[in-house]
């Protein structure tokens, strides 16, 4: 059970949140000037880095904000990413 | 390489065991290989076998950063079957039961197939829907794949005894007959001495930092034990594929998740079938020849490298498992671990070639036990001939661009 | 009966009988299984696993590999160690894996045929004929105790815990360092395996403090407990340590009667590791045989038990451990013949207690085998000057300490090997684990305090302020003595059976085989070997194997490495995992306000999705569910049906960008949707895949009321938040999850208008009021949302309402019907309704590759609009063209045929073969209105194939069936619209 910490609510068990997918991954804001390639990396590939990754938390069990941490996926360590950063 | 038999046994047995063989070489890497595979499991070391014993290439290397099957073949709950729903998965998996079959032959190693029979409980109609689907469509490649009344399910499973006010009644079942448990180090093991008897260089401890290549195309990799030349690379890396992939610049769609298993304290058999309750968190279990309960369920739900999971996982499991199974109650969880499983974004294997010319992927996908006699084969049939193996052709990369997804995800759960 | 008549803590006055293998015995309260059974000199308690070779009790705590019992009297129970098993006034326990008795077990032949089942043997034979048919033997032989048949009658709980520091082990280090942090103030949980404080000092005699070792950890104890910022938990094991400084902990027999076991989850914010270490045995030939016991186990039995095992002990060791025994040995009347130390020389206060005990001591010498099948008779050993033999009935070995590693191992620390200690020790550091004392590979007294009261200073890297610091003071130690071992492993070849795990009968030769066929890794030994695989999970024997592995590999055995530490430490029962959630408590079910009613009136009830369980149909006495399923059909067609439609989800949507939303959300507009008014509307997924349906209506200029499906409503939500929160965020749009806030229900049928007239209402449900349209007022004096949507293709109201007032007006409404037949409908009625009107839905008919125009749905997709969800995918489709699976109509010849859902679907004239499959059956049902067999299925460009013929093939039948379009009844739509 990871802790995660919740900006606005503090330190929760991982069973109130979704992972939610890395935060670099944006909705291209004109879909229709993508080529078929930059498109399909867009809605299926990922980074999934072994170290470091930033990724969306959505407290849905909590007060359902979504926020952004930065996460060790070999430690788990996780760093709080500043609201200001994003 | 020498033959195994009861009478190699009982000749080595007069001498003290004192003469067996080694069941593979551990040569020094050579400074170039036609082909190197990257990944010492049952999919990297299959492959190098039927390249050699399909295609002649004999100059290959299988290069593990660690030990033969460390990773998730030697960490998988051995379950193998072919219960899938699109026509494009249920023959690829069909031709890796039927491989299992006779591979213990093949490779001259007891691969320990026990054929024991999958049974899924159907708990909702929305379940019962599911599994006609897949059973007719098995139907079709020739799969049997069978509803069981609630009685019919009473009688295969004796100790079945569901709570009276099962949150889920389970109302009867679907029977994969042919579904069997394989032993999960054998497969390695046999795949490397038969690879390493035909010429393959099995290299442990070698781990690839790098990937050289020349315009477009790769020239061999970088590892902790020097560079190594290649004229072709596979890719099969099962939980470090977007790691290696990486290496020249391709992304997957792939997410790495921990996956996790755990063993009761053996008993006496109790348990013939593999049951799955996939109803609750998608849990199954069996019993294994050394009489361990094998228990297991879903991916914890983010991405990780770590190789554990959290407890509450297994809180849940066993919480499903009492449920239907509450003798259970006083059997004692033994030992718990995880690996970590390349989960593809449709749920189906990726057989492939890349934009880099001449490095091609496998990635197992999250229940790649299964395949691997089947992905080896295809893979090497791949890597020989730069086309792919009939049974494989729809398994590449190209369907994500074309949007032509082979959609498992819903129903194979990572066993 | 070997008994001391004083000391230890069993409670003479207070005798309790038991039966082991079927003969009575008797112990004290206060007794383990073990040292009753030790005590009633009981030597042989069980068999080994592959040879079946006699085994005695070899250790007196949870890492005893040979006394594993079933425990018949309190519910069967499998596997549990005798030294772990408190005795009970009744007790009946039975050796596991041995037949017929533990004695004279018939499997024992497998001990003369042992060269023919080296290590890994399975993997050479077998191949040819199938597998299955040579291991049902072999598992039957497998296994150890037999599960129990009955349900497990335990009660448990699982509880949750959050403190500044947990200290694991209330052994003297582990009660320091919890002093100084309680003193510091900060919250301290202290947890202990064992029933009292104490650790090691509760078997071995030390003074603290110039007090006896017990006593001051116990008066510290005592003191401790008191205090707000401190819980004491005895008989409670972490069994594991896991992200985030998460501990998990088994209570065992808690305060609580009812209670047979609690679950702790302990999040702290550092972990102190004070578990102590194990014996390690030593490796000789026999060193299985019953009678042979490791050093320190007998010097506990003697101290908490008085019990003894011997008469006459050969002592056997590489350190000084087993010279703190002699005193207490001779004390308890046993002759001592003399030690066999290993090393080759010995430090002054080793040669100092032997000569005080008058015990003999030969260095340099080792034992080369132990005399006596079942009991032990003697040794015989070498020494400078050659073989010799010594009479006794117990060999006592010591082969140093292993420290209990395990809970920094699953934290994520490493190990690495001391020499000096000769064991495997804490390296680099994880989390916020720290271990002290044995577990830190400190085997002094004195250092192991100092250590503790180091590291609680450290923790939180502050110094406790001076008032504090009496307590603080590192308590002064006498009597121990300094540790010393030399590592002296067997040599090569060694002759005849010797164990490195017990429990799975792996000797020596099974280890040097394994690294001869070239398994040089150590997990490569232990998987081929099974070593450190039994229940004990290596606690005693995996040092020895790495050791063994390290010398035959010429390696340091930091390069070999241990094994991954795999949780739990001790096994935990799956009673206390899964705890008491069963039935509802599973996933707990979601109600709607009518559950109770509808179930009052004979409902059949289904899982609707998102834990809902609702009606699947109402039978009626003597009505099949086929009969049930076409009488509701008919209402709904020709009178009157009434649907409960809580479930669905319901979501607000207001703020300015509202419109703006929807039309990206959906592929059609809804900027133009006037207030008042509803407007069916699909989404797609990001991949161009229907996703979900629904009517959503305009309140006002901004705010929207959707409606999706039960089973999706989860994503739905979560999608819509996603874009909300994370991409779209320059929208100005709240989003409100009302689903639980309302009730539904869905008046349908030519018969609904006519029913609502009948109640008192200031909605007018005249002409004006068309299809799609919604209203606020009342009903009886209700206030109601009235909207006229359809489901089933019938006229139909839908009456949104508070959840309190549901009930009552559902049986207002089913009373207002009762003369129009009004007919309570269920989801599969509903689902028959669907099919003849050839809606879709996504679950069935979407199948996750669907796109609208596959579904026929191209009407409501809005390509010029500038971008929705799924758009740009959609164009993909569009010019990648190719064959797609369509949604198609199915007409079987057979007008009463019984087609499946899921059936595949042939070519025509084609049998089953490899090539065939073209699509499959989606939904299909018997149509009670058209009095035929209906289906909706997914075919192989079906749009062009209507009039086709296609084999319809189920599992039980096949049948031909006519293609066509995907509506079978009303395909203007006129009635809903009526
Ligand atoms: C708990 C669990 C239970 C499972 N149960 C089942 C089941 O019942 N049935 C089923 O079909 N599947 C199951 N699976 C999935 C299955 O185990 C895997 O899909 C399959 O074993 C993958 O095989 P592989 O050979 O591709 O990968 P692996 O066996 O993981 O081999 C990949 C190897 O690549 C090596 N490697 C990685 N990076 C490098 C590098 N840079 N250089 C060199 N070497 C590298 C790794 O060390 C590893 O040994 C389970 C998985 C887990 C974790
Ligand atoms: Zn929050």
């Amino acid at each position: 059970m990871l802790e995660i910490p919740c900006p606005w609510c503090g330190p929760r068990n991982e069973s109130e949140f979704v992972c939610a997918g890395e935060a670099d991954r944006k909705r291209p804001s004109d879909p229709e000037a993508e080529t078929e390639e930059a498109w399909a990396d867009y809605l299926f590939n990922s980074t999934n880095p072994k170290g470091v990754v930033r990724e969306w938390w959505w407290h849905v069990s909590g007060c359902t904000r979504w926020f952004q941490i930065d996460r060790d996926t070999v430690t788990h360590e996780i760093t709080p990413v500043e609201e200001s950063s994003k | 390489m020498k033959r195994f038999s009861i009478f190699s046994l009982a000749r080595n047995a007069l001498t003290g065991h004192r003469h067996w063989e080694k069941m593979w070489r551990s040569p020094d890497p050579k400074r170039e290989y036609d082909v190197v595979i990257i990944g010492g499991g049952g999919h990297g070391l299959g492959a190098a076998y039927f390249l050699a014993k399909e295609h002649g290439i004999t100059n290959v290397a299988v290069l593990e950063k660690g030990w033969l099957g460390g990773g998730n073949t030697g960490r998988n709950t051995m379950t193998v079957r072919s219960n899938f729903l699109r026509e494009d998965s249920v023959p690829f998996h069909e031709m890796s039961l039927d491989l299992y079959h006779q591979l213990s032959r093949d490779l001259n190693y007891n691969l320990m197939v026990s054929q024991r029979g999958m049974i899924t409980f159907i708990q909702s109609s929305a379940a019962n829907r599911v599994a006609l689907q897949m059973a007719n469509t098995m139907h079709i490649y020739g799969a049997e794949y069978r509803m069981l009344t609630l009685d019919e399910v009473k009688q295969k499973i004796p100790i079945f005894d569901p709570s009276p006010d099962m949150r889920l009644p389970v109302r009867g079942g679907v029977y994969q007959p042919r579904a069997s448990m394989v032993r999960h180090d054998a497969v390695a093991w046999g795949f490397a001495r038969a690879a390493d008897a035909r010429g393959v260089d099995i290299i442990q401890n070698c781990e690839v930092t790098g990937i050289q290549q020349e315009n477009g195309a790769v020239t061999g990799v970088e590892t902790t034990r020097g560079l190594i030349k290649a004229r072709k690379i596979g890719m099969a890396v099962a939980g470090h594929g977007s790691v290696v992939a990486s290496m020249v610049g391709q992304r997957l769609p792939i997410t790495t998740q921990p996956l996790q298993a755990w063993v009761s304290e053996p008993v006496k058999p109790v348990l013939n079938e593999i049951v799955v309750i996939r109803s609750y968190y998608g849990t199954y279990l069996m019993q294994s020849d050394k009489g361990e309960i094998v228990v297991g369920q879903g991916c914890d739900p983010y991405p990780s490298y770590a190789q554990r999971g959290t407890f509450p996982i297994i809180e849940d499991a066993t919480t499903s498992m009492l449920e239907v199974f509450p003798s259970f109650g006083r059997l004692k969880l033994l030992r718990h671990w995880a690996g970590m499983l390349d989960i593809p974004y449709d749920g189906s294997p990726i057989i492939s070639k890349t934009n880099t010319r001449g490095f091609y992927i496998d990635v197992a996908g999250s229940g790649g036990f299964k395949t691997t006699p089947a992905a080896a084969k295809t893979f090497a049939h791949l890597i020989a001939k730069d086309t792919p193996h009939p049974l494989a052709e729809k398994l590449g990369l190209e369907r994500f661009s074309s949007g032509r997804l082979i959609q498992e995800g819903g129903v194979s759960a990572n066993r | 009966m070997t008994r001391l008549a004083n000391g230890g803590v069993i409670d003479r006055q207070r005798p309790l009988h038991f039966t082991f293998n079927g003969k009575r015995y008797q112990g004290y309260e206060g007794d383990t299984l073990a040292s009753a059974l030790m005590a009633n000199d009981v030597l042989i308690v069980g068999r080994s696993f592959k040879y079946h070779r006699p085994r005695g009790i070899l250790t007196c705590g949870p890492e005893e590999p040979n006394a594993l019992v079933q425990l018949v009297s309190d519910g069967d129970q499998p596997n549990l160690r005798a030294t772990e098993v408190p005795l009970r006034e009744g007790l009946e326990a039975r050796s596991v894996n041995c037949w017929p008795s533990a004695k004279f077990d018939l499997r024992a032949i497998n001990s003369f045929l042992a060269p023919l089942f080296p290590a890994g043997f399975y993997y050479k034979t077998f191949m040819a004929g199938r597998w299955d048919f040579y291991s049902r033997f072999i598992r039957q032989a497998a296994g150890l105790g037999r599960s129990p048949k009955e349900r497990d009658p335990g009660r448990y709980e699982r509880v949750n815990h959050h403190t500044d520091v947990l200290v694991v082990g209330a052994g003297p280090t582990g009660v320091q360092a919890a002093k100084v942090l309680a003193e510091s103030g900060r919250d301290v949980m202290v947890i202990d395996m064992q029933a009292s404080p104490g650790g090691h000092l509760l078997f071995h005699s030390c003074q603290i403090d110039s007090q006896p070792g017990v006593e001051w950890v116990s008066q510290a104890a005592v003191e401790l407990r008191d205090r707000k910022n401190v819980t004491w938990l005895q008989n409670t094991t972490a069994t594991g340590y896991y992200d985030h400084n998460m501990v998990i902990a088994v209570e065992h027999e808690p305060a609580e009667s009812w209670l047979r076991e609690r679950l702790w989850h302990i999040r702290a914010k550092k972990v102190v590791i004070a578990t102590g270490a194990v014996e390690r045995p030593l490796i000789f030939p026999g060193n299985d045989r019953p009678g042979v016991m490791l050093a320190d186990a007998v010097a506990r039995y003697i101290q908490r038990f008085a019990a003894v095992p011997g008469k006459s002990v050969v002592i056997y060791t590489n350190n000084s451990t087993a010279y703190a025994h002699l005193e207490t040995f001779k004390a308890a009347g046993i002759e001592i013949q003399g030690v066999l130390d290993l090393r080759e020389s010995l430090s002054e206060t080793e040669l100092g207690l032997a000569s005080k005990s008058k015990v003999p001591v030969v260095v340099n010498s080792r034992i080369t085998g132990v005399q006596g099948r079942s009991a032990v008779k003697g040794v015989t050993y070498q020494d400078e000057s050659g073989i010799k033999t010594l009479s006794c009935d117990l060999v006592c070995h010591s082969g140093g300490w292993n420290p209990l590693i395990h809970l920094y191992s699953h934290a994520g620390g490493r190990s690495r090997f001391d020499q000096e200690s000769a064991a495997f020790v804490p390296g680099e550091r994880a989390q916020g684990a720290y271990s002290i004392g044995g577990a830190n590979g400190t085997f002094s007294l004195g250092q192991g305090l100092k250590e503790a009261s180091e590291i609680a200073n450290l923790l939180f890297g502050e110094k406790s302020d001076d008032s504090a610091s009496s307590a603080l003071a590192v308590p002064v130690t006498e009597g121990e003595v300094s540790y010393r071992i030399d590592e002296i492993w067997p040599e090569k070849g060694l002759k005849g059976k010797a164990f490195v795990d017990f429990q799975n009968d792996v000797t020596t030769a099974d280890i040097s085989l394994a690294v001869r066929e070239n398994f040089r890794s150590i997990e490569h030994v232990k998987r081929y070997t099974t070593a450190g695989m039994a229940v004990d999970q290596g606690k005693i024997g995996n040092p020895n194997v790495i050791g063994l592995v390290s010398r035959e590999l010429d390696q340091e055995q930091t390069s070999v490495g241990t094994t991954t530490f795999r949780p739990p430490f001790a096994p935990v029962s799956f009673g206390v995992i899964g705890g008491n959630e069963r039935g509802l408590l599973i996933i707990p079910a979601r109600t709607t306000p009518m559950t109770d009613w509808n179930i009052a009136n004979g409902a059949a009830m289904d899982e609707a999705g998102a834990n809902f369980r609702r009606p699947f149909f109402f039978p009626r006495a003597g009505e099949s569910m086929e009969d049930a399923v076409a009488r509701e059909a008919t209402a709904v067609r020709t009178s009157c049906g009434i649907y409960d439609g809580t479930p669905l989800g319901t979501f607000e949507l207001h703020g300015p960008d509202t419109a703006e939303l929807l039309n990206r959300l959906y592929t059609n507009r809804f900027d133009n949707l006037p207030v008042g008014r509803g407007r069916f509307g699909l989404m797609l997924r990001e991949d161009g895949r229907l996703f979900d349906d629904g009517v959503t209506f305009r309140v006002d200029e901004t705010r929207y009321l959707m409606s999706c499906g039960t089973g999706a409503a989860g994503a739905v939500y979560a999608h819509i938040d996603r874009l909300l929160q994370t991409e779209w965020i320059d929208l100005k749009v709240y989003l409100v999850n009302v689903s639980a806030a309302w009730a539904t229900m869905c008046v349908c049928g030519p018969m609904a208008r006519k029913v609502l007239d009948k109640l008192e209402s200031d909605i007018a449900l005249d002409p004006s009021f068309r299809f799609l349209d919604f209203r606020d007022g009342t009903l009886e004096g209700i206030p109601v949302r009235l909207a006229r949507v359809s489901y089933t293709g019938e006229l139909s109201f839908e009456v949104n309402v508070a959840r309190r007032s549901a009930l009552k007006l559902w049986t207002i409404l089913i009373d207002a019907g009762k003369e129009f037949g009004i007919t309570p409908v269920g989801s599969e009625t509903s689902g028959v309704l669907r099919i003849e009107k050839g809606f879709i839905s996504p679950g069935h008919e979407g199948d996750n590759i669907t796109n609208p125009f596959d579904a026929g749905m191209g009407w409501i997709v809005d390509m010029t609009k500038p971008d929705f969800i799924g758009k740009r995918s959609l164009l993909r489709d569009m010019r990648l063209g190719g064959e797609r699976q369509h949604v198609v109509g199915l007409l079987p010849d057979d007008e009463r045929a019984a087609v499946a859902d899921g059936s595949a679907l042939l070519p025509a004239q084609q049998e089953l073969s490899r090539s065939g499959f073209q699509g499959h059956v989606t939904a299909a049902c018997f149509s009670p209105t058209l009095k035929r067999t209906i289906a909706l299925g997914l075919l192989k460009d079906g749009q062009s194939r209507h009039g086709e013929k296609v084999i319809i093939s189920g599992l039980e039948n096949s049948c031909p069936a006519t293609v066509s379009a995907p509506v079978f009844y009303d395909p203007k739509g006129e009635r809903m619209r009526g």
